[in-house]
């Protein structure tokens, strides 16, 4: 019976693919962990690597062991069973010398975690939070003074993604580079500085990952986590959020690009004058806030009517509703979203519909949008959902009456 | 399973022999509630893993082509509760009533009636559970780990589900005190607790080990049903509470409980081995002690799966290196596990190879399970298909082969008849190789950077993917070839079994006869002193 044979093949099969994970050229194959880009990652890798020998070579002995008793020690060969059935010394020996090998990989993992977890000296700041689905990132950026110049952004799986992930979309995730691992708007870092992420929840648990960085913590509603990474080279980094957090968990990715100090200090600089924030603007005189800092603005600029409410109010819902509540409108009852089509709440009780989009619904997905859309875009997805879909209320809602009602 | 008796009856009980469903729902004995508690686990199994071919269908290619991503969350939360708690931990109980008092010499169960009880709330548990399908929101999608504050989102499956799985520790903790009160007191004259059979005492541990740790689970989930109704906060920041403790509390409850799944494996393992091995077990006191050391350590090693919470130094560093000391006596084993065959004269039939394909394959587990011990290196495993793929292999060709192992070693005991070896063998070599297509891949996945729990993926993961849902697909398949052949052998299989069965079998299960009649060791065989045979 070729039992013997199989078993054999198997086991080389098996260690001829681990050890060709091992090789680091294979690592771009997408086999093996990656070696990343930080003195950490390239660690934690080593410290896999090691792991990994240990096992094999363990494999390599035990399952031996096991191949040649099973080849002749068979009863068909004519072996006759042995009386003995228990040792001590041996028992002590095979427990003793793997606590050995264990104590021998315990070291320099310990040594590893005190280094991840040493935040001092960091060099910059950043704040994330995790949201249902989506990341938000504040640069915490204060100057001698102590005011504020720091500025923030969400983050959202890339519209093309987003459109071809749709069940039913009929188009091919091999038509979008980056397929899932792509957003609007990076996390920026300079390279060769010591960022510290700290890491919270606006809602229910998150994680955020970035694999090139062994980077990995849970984002806790109510708590605060801290990571920290230097970025080796330069280059763009994608990870993808790493903890159940609802319909959308593997729709939320992250995107780092770690750009030379000069690129990186343009780049902040470029932030901190669209927010309003530059060492050299005045605050307070700006208009027309970028809805991706999420500030209230002033007043709007032109004038309000249902064109510009309704424009801009579908593509609010677009890139902020639809993907929940569809893009008829019609919900998802099965995942527990209702319909806004024919609602009594959009069709209706204005009131109530500001304060579901304002405040959200505590214990369900929808989020408050309060803090994230400002009081135009909100006037305007609202007045969008009132008279599309058939809806003939002729609302206009305006963006003073959402100032009114935060 | 016959109802006819061949043993006499010599006390004067009147015979109470009950036909039909009345037989089934009112029925006190080991036997009868063995058999129904293995046809549940079987059920459930065909249905959990009928989950899991949704779930490989759709991750068969990128793109979303099948199921709304919170339906494919609906079906990785109840393809694990329904594995975990309608099939692996089911069919041991099953395996438990039927075996131990056979294996003990006792009659039946101490406690006949609260037996009968612990198997038929499980029925109303899973009917309640399987019902939150239909309901206008769906299952629970929050998977089966039910962290908060996620799983406060889930809609009116909610209460459904917390209640059916206090109603499924109900069942497991008076199982278990069943257990314990049957082994500890109906042994048979001269069966001290050194010469049970390793399967006895694998169950014994076990049977602690839920005490222990079900009514943590209940307290979990009763937390958890406050903090949605009662107005609680434990594990809302914004009461006080923290959802992080949640974790804990669960955790301390999980991680027994993979251990629960496993130590009847490891006792299987440890009667089938020197059974066709034709050689006693190599050492028996050792391998109680490290079944015991097992289930000692498993108590102070929950938080790793939670490296990534935030936890201080010295936290993470304790659970790496409790972790890491568990593999000693999973080590142990399966050392005396060979030591076992070396120099033995074995025969491979099917039982034989499910168990030495348990030690090839659960020890992959374990070599994976030792690398996500390393607290740095976890931060990269955590949360991705390397974890999915280390448990998929010691529960598949882990707790699920032991399980086949036990009953094509048994099903001759219990039907009177032998199985075919034919059928037998190749319900044996697809799910071997389909279990490898099926969860080897995920590693490599689980490397490269796939996250768990998403219903579509990057392109790169396709090619390991596909392997992956093939696998699956085969691997299923050949699931419901073994209900086949159950069947087979209900009907005639291959022929009379003799008491004996296997040429080398030991224990006192093999003195009855095949069938097993419905009452069995009335009269209590006494064991001599230097009878060895009554164990492996």
């Amino acid at each position: 019976m070729c039992f013997t044979k199989m078993k054999a093949a198997w086991s080389g099969l098996t260690a001829v693919a681990l050890s060709a994970a091992s090789t680091s050229a294979l690592a771009d194959y997408t086999l093996n962990m990656p070696v990343g880009v930080t003195d950490i990652s390239k660690e934690v890798y080593d410290l896999h690597m090691l792991i990994l020998w240990v096992c094999v070579a363990i494999a390599v002995v035990v399952f031996g062991a096991m191949i040649v008793s099973i080849f002749l020690h068979r009863k068909s060969r004519g072996a006759v069973a042995a009386k003995w059935h228990h040792h001590t010394g041996v028992e002590i020996a095979w427990t003793t010398i793997p606590f050995l090998i264990l104590v021998g990989m315990a070291v320099p993992a310990a040594r590893t975690l005190i280094k991840m977890e040493d935040f001092r000296h960091s060099e910059v700041s950043i704040k994330v939070t995790g949201l249902q689905w989506k990341w938000k990132y504040d640069y915490l950026i204060t100057d001698e003074d102590g005011a504020d110049r720091g500025f923030g952004f969400y983050s959202t799986l890339d519209s093309e993604s987003n459109a071809i992930r749709q069940l039913d979309s009929g188009r091919s995730p091999a038509e979008k580079e980056n397929y899932l691992l792509d957003v609007d708007n990076r996390l920026i870092v300079p390279v060769d500085r010591k960022v510290r992420v700290l890491l919270t929840s606006a809602d229910v648990l998150h994680a955020w990952w970035v694999p090139a960085f062994a980077a990995k913590k849970d984002a806790i509603p109510g708590f605060v986590n801290e990571i920290w990474f230097k970025v080796n080279e330069p280059g763009v980094y994608r990870g993808q959020c790493a903890e159940l957090c609802g319909r959308d968990h593997g729709f939320m990715p992250i995107v780092v690009e770690a750009l030379p100090q000069d690129a990186y200090d343009a780049w902040v600089a470029e932030q901190q004058a669209k927010a309003g924030v530059s060492a050299a603007a005045r605050p307070a005189a700006e208009t027309a806030a970028s809805g991706e800092s999420g500030q209230a603005s002033e007043t709007a600029p032109q004038e309000w009517t249902m064109d510009t409410a309704m424009t801009m109010g579908e593509k609010v819902y677009q890139t902020s509703c639809q993907s929940c509540h569809q893009a008829g409108g019609e919900g998802l009852a099965a995942a527990g979203f209702p319909a806004l089509k024919g609602s009594a709440v959009v069709t209706s009780d204005q009131v109530a519909h500001l304060d579901v989009v304002i405040n959200g619904k505590a214990g369900t997905a929808m989020a408050a949008f309060g803090g994230m859309l400002n009081d135009e875009e909100i006037a305007a997805v609202i007045t969008y959902e009132r008279n599309a879909w058939g809806h003939e209320t002729g609302d206009l809602v305006k963006p003073s009456d959402i100032k009114a009602a935060r | 399973m016959s109802t006819t008796s061949a043993a006499v009856h010599d006390h004067d009980h009147h015979d109470h022999a009950m036909t039909g469903w009345r037989r089934w729902l009112f029925t006190t004995n080991h036997k009868d509630i063995g058999t129904m508690y293995l046809l549940f686990s079987l059920a459930m199994f065909i249905i959990g893993g009928s989950f899991a071919m949704v779930i490989r269908l759709e991750l068969f290619q990128p793109g979303l082509q099948f199921v709304d991503p919170g339906f494919f969350n609906q079906m990785t939360t109840m393809h694990a509760l329904l594995m975990v708690f309608g099939a692996v931990m089911p069919a041991w109980v099953g395996f438990a009533n039927w075996m131990i008092p056979l294996q003990i010499g006792a009659p039946d169960m101490a406690l006949p009636r609260m037996n009968n009880w612990s198997f038929w709330i499980l029925p109303a548990a899973f009917t309640m559970l399987l019902s939150t399908l239909f309901t206008s929101s769906g299952a629970p999608a929050s998977g089966w780990t039910l962290y908060p504050p996620l799983v406060l989102q889930t809609g009116d499956a909610f209460p459904f589900a917390m209640f059916s799985i206090h109603l499924m520790g109900f069942s497991s903790i008076m199982g278990s005190i069943n257990v314990i009160a049957t082994i500890l007191n109906m042994r048979a004259p001269g069966m001290t607790l050194l010469k049970m059979p390793v399967f006895v005492w694998s169950w014994l541990i076990t049977a602690y080990l839920l005490i222990a740790v079900m009514p943590v689970l209940a307290g979990a989930v009763t937390m958890l049903i406050t903090d949605k109704y009662f107005g609680t906060s434990f594990f809302s920041a914004a009461g006080g509470g923290d959802p992080v403790l949640f974790q804990h509390v669960f955790w301390f409850f999980g991680h027994p409980e993979v251990y629960i799944m496993i130590l009847p494996a490891f006792g299987i393992v440890s009667e089938i081995i020197p059974t066709f091995a034709r050689k006693k077990l190599f050492g028996y006191s050792a391998m109680v002690y490290a079944i015991a050391a097992i289930a000692f350590l498993s108590f102070i090693v929950w938080a790793h799966h939670m490296f990534t919470v935030g936890m201080p130094f010295a936290g993470e560093v304790f659970f790496m290196f409790t972790t890491m000391l568990i593999a000693v006596p999973t080590g142990v084993k399966v050392f005396n596990w060979i030591a076992t065959m070396w120099k033995g004269s074995m025969t491979f039939e099917t039982p034989m190879l499910f168990a030495l394909a348990f030690v090839f394959l659960f020890s992959i587990g374990g070599f994976s399970g030792l690398m996500l011990a390393i607290a740095p290196a976890d931060f990269q495993y955590h949360d991705t298909y390397f974890v999915v793929a280390h448990f998929h292999y010691v529960l598949v060709p882990g707790a699920v082969f032991a399980l086949m192992a036990a009953a094509y070693y048994w099903l001759p005991k219990w039907t009177g008849n032998m199985v075919s070896e034919r059928l037998g063998q190749i319900h044996f070599w697809l799910s071997a190789i389909f279990v490898n297509l099926l969860f080897f891949p995920q590693h490599f996945l689980g490397l490269a950077g796939m996250p768990r729990r998403i219903p579509d993926y990057a392109t790169q993961f396709t090619d390991f993917n596909m392997w992956s849902s093939i696998g699956g697909f085969g691997y299923g398949l050949t699931q419901l070839f073994f209900v086949f052949i159950v069947i087979h052998t209900i009907r005639g299989g291959a022929g009379k079994a003799t008491a004996e069965v296997w040429e080398g079998s030991h224990g006192l299960e093999w003195r009855v006869p095949s069938p097993a009649p419905h009452h069995t060791w009335e009269e209590p065989p006494v064991i001599r002193a230097d009878d060895e045979s009554v164990h492996s």
